[in-house]
């Protein structure tokens, strides 16, 4: 079992997106995240989509995807160099002047950015490979337990023009 | 020159060669239907049930080699086709089924027989699609026949909005096809190809494995020569009968959980595996981790993800059957492999599937082997048609396949009810064929309202019942494996029945219906038969019926199981052969 990535162009049509879950749900394939759409053509949605599974079901995953009839082209990013992100924002509440300072420290350190805050409450937004995303959640929620509210993106992909950047 | 949606709807299902179209009206479609109306191209048949009708589109598609083609209204006359769509496209038969939807204003607002069609149906068909605009009406419905006969083919649903309908627009359906996601690859890759053959030349034991790929492509004279060429013994799935004729020296039989023993034996034997159009279902395999498993597997077939998904492939071919045995048989050569074949052939003739055990010949039971094997006596020339049960398993065991025969068996979903409309769609569809539908007691209930179909419509189809009493199959299992808890299989239950079926006093019930009076009631024929000696006599009387349907029920024994079988989880070679031993 390994974490894999596809990268999906589809027709931008109603119904797309229920057909490309139905068929992991159908076939009790998990995803574990998805993330959808325009292209710069607006007749053709690209989808990023991950999942953990053994090389047997992703093989039978792309042939699968590759079969619909929406789908134009499936892309497998799990070996090629790709850029790829994930979109982070976290709202800490009941701060205390300390809390605030703490926050603005990490942000400091690890180049969150600060977007909004009050008396009470800070917004900090970051834009981070997924492993890093997780690594920050775990410090923000471990520094303020109980008062985070977390909201992530799943990651979008664009292929490498020339080195590998993972 | 502007014409409405339904006028061109007509249009591009003439532009499309649709001769028949199997069509229950309402409110959704009316204006569909209302465009049909007088006109004398397409011959347009109102089953009773929409669940029946698209099992009958689908007898037409499988007996025709054409598109089955339906229309049915919005709502309920969508959800009824599920079961039907489902059945069509687990078999890759090609299906285009129109429904009619709610205008496009009330589309998500829970109007009146509104149901949201493509939601429904999406995961069980091939393609489906809502019309959204006028102007792409055409290019829609000549994409959709296109989708449903190409590559693996399928079912494909097209839902059009009554305001679409009514809409007024072009005239012109485009000619050429587009569709960016979807390029059936059907040509053959040589070198794999050349790959298998190389395999197959050295192998001592190697077996074809053929499945209902072949038939779908209608490849089976082809593959008759190539199987004569290289002098290899074939195998079939249920839905590969008939790939090449049953009857020949090189055909083995039937493998799988009802199959002979000389299949599944050879197939546990085999050194080499050349299957064609198969997917390895787990009713053919038995265990799975020993299936085959002192064989090289080659695996032809047109769908990429059948290849490698049940067990995994050695030399993968894809591609359709027709062209992979083309190219098969310009490099094919004749095989040394006499003994081998002496051996499988040994087998098949020692130990053929038979219910002619001492105490049915004793007694001289009515069993299905001897009904069926009457059948392949009397009609040389015909359509074949099961329900699913008990039925179907001895049908796929004792019939006959012969190029001038076919057999229409709902394989991948097992749907019950398919006898009978199936019959009726492969009567329309090939008038020329005497049409043998066969049934059980239970499935025939399922969709019986279809006599009234086959009488308007003057089909001199051929309807047997096997009447056990029993939802034999299920019955068969709980015997065997369920220490004969016969729960809720006896289908003459009646209020009084104390519910232990294994010690029934009750087996004088009456049958509800009578099949012979309710044939009598819409206006067919009805025979009963008890004795061996009634058969024949039966079915000549059922041909002189030349515009009219009979039913022919045959009062078989309640305990008679189908066998040999594979218990579940068990390997292929592992089977019981007799009733009683373990």
């Amino acid at each position: 079992m390994k974490k894999r990535w596809i990268c999906l162009f589809v027709e931008n049509e109603i119904g797309v997106l229920a057909r490309i879950s139905g068929l992991f749900s159908s076939k009790s394939y998990n995803i574990e995240s998805l993330t959808v759409g325009t292209t710069e053509d607006p007749t053709i949605s690209r989808m990023t989509i991950s999942m953990i599974s053994d090389d047997k079901t992703f093989e039978q995953i792309k042939k699968q995807l590759n079969r619909s009839v929406e789908v134009i082209k499936v892309v497998d990013y799990t070996t090629v160099p790709i850029y790829m992100k994930e979109i982070l924002y976290v709202k800490v509440s009941s701060c205390s002047e300390k809390d605030k300072s703490e926050i603005f420290r990490i942000a400091q350190v690890y180049g969150l950015k600060v977007i909004d805050y009050n008396k009470n409450s800070v917004i900090v937004e970051w834009v981070e490979k997924e492993s890093k995303i997780d690594e920050m959640i775990e410090l923000l929620k471990n520094t303020f337990p109980n008062r985070v509210e977390i909201v992530r993106g799943g990651s979008v992909a664009i292929e490498s023009i020339s080195v590998s950047n993972r | 020159m502007w014409i409405t949606g339904a006028e061109l709807f007509v249009k591009a299902l003439k532009e499309e060669g649709v001769k028949t179209l199997f069509a229950y009206p309402g409110g959704s479609a009316i204006d569909l239907f209302d465009a049909l109306y007088g006109q004398k191209d397409i011959d347009v048949v109102l089953p009773r049930h929409e669940q029946a009708l698209v099992h009958a589109a689908d007898g037409y598609a499988r007996s025709t080699g054409k598109v089955g083609v339906c229309l049915v209204t919005s709502g309920p006359g969508a959800t009824n086709l599920v079961t039907g769509i489902a059945t069509a496209n687990y078999d890759s038969v090609p299906l285009v089924c129109f429904t009619g939807q709610v205008p496009t204003s009330l589309i998500g607002n829970d109007a009146f027989q509104e149901v949201d069609t493509v939601g429904i149906v999406r995961n069980i068909c091939k393609y489906a699609v809502t019309v959204r605009k006028r102007e792409d009406l055409g290019r829609i419905i000549h994409n959709a026949f296109y989708i449903a006969k190409s590559g693996k083919p399928g079912v494909v649903v097209v839902d059009i909005p009554k305001d679409i309908q009514l809409e007024l627009g072009s005239d012109e359906i485009p000619k050429e096809i587009h569709i960016r996601g979807y390029n059936p690859n059907t040509s053959v890759h040589i070198g794999q190809v050349n790959k298998a053959l190389e395999v197959v030349e050295k192998a001592k034991r190697p077996v074809f494995l053929l499945g209902g790929g072949i038939n779908v492509a209608h490849a089976n004279e082809k593959m008759t020569e190539l199987a004569e060429k290289m002098g290899m013994p074939v195998i079939t799935t249920i839905m590969g009968k008939g790939a090449i004729p049953t009857n020949h020296e090189l055909y083995v039989g039937n493998l799988g959980i009802h199959g002979s023993y000389a299949a599944n034996t050879a197939i546990s034997k085999c050194d080499v595996l050349f299957s064609i159009g198969t997917r390895f279902n787990d009713r053919i395999t038995g265990k799975i981790e020993k299936f085959a498993n002192k064989a090289t597997i080659i695996h032809v077939d047109i769908d990429p993800a059948s290849i490698s998904r049940n067990i995994s492939v050695n030399i993968p071919i894809v591609g359709d059957a027709n062209n992979a045995i083309e190219a098969l048989l310009k490099r094919a050569k004749h095989l040394d492999i006499d003994e081998w074949r002496q051996e499988v052939a040994a087998w098949r003739d020692d130990f053929p599937i038979t219910m002619k055990t001492e105490e049915n010949e004793k007694n001289n039971v009515l069993t299905p082997e001897y009904i069926i094997k009457a059948i392949n006596r009397n009609y040389k020339n015909a359509i074949i048609t099961t329900d699913v049960g008990q039925n179907q398993l001895w049908t796929t065991q004792y019939i006959e396949i012969d190029e001038n025969k076919r057999l229409l068996t709902s394989g991948g979903l097992g749907t019950m009810g398919y006898g009978l409309p199936s019959a009726i769609g492969a009567k329309i569809g090939c008038p020329h064929k005497e049409v043998v539908s066969i049934n059980g007691d239970g499935g025939i209930q399922m969709n019986i309202q279809e006599l009234a179909t086959a009488v308007s419509q003057e089909l001199p189809i051929t309807i047997c019942i096997f009447n056990n009493g029993y939802l034999g199959n299920v019955r068969q299992w709980q015997e065997m494996f369920y220490n004969k808890r016969y729960s809720l299989t006896c289908l003459k239950y009646t209020k009084s029945c104390k519910r232990d079926c294994a010690n029934c006093t009750n087996k004088q019930t009456t049958y509800t219906p009578d099949f012979v009076k309710l044939a009598q009631s819409y206006g067919a024929k009805g025979i009963r038969v008890f004795k061996k000696e009634e058969v024949v006599e039966a079915f000549k009387e059922a041909k002189k019926n030349k515009t009219t349907p009979t039913i022919i029920e045959f009062i078989i024994p309640d305990n008679l199981n189908v066998l040999p079988m594979v218990k579940p989880g068990n390997t292929l070679d592992d089977m019981v052969m007799e009733k009683g031993v373990k």
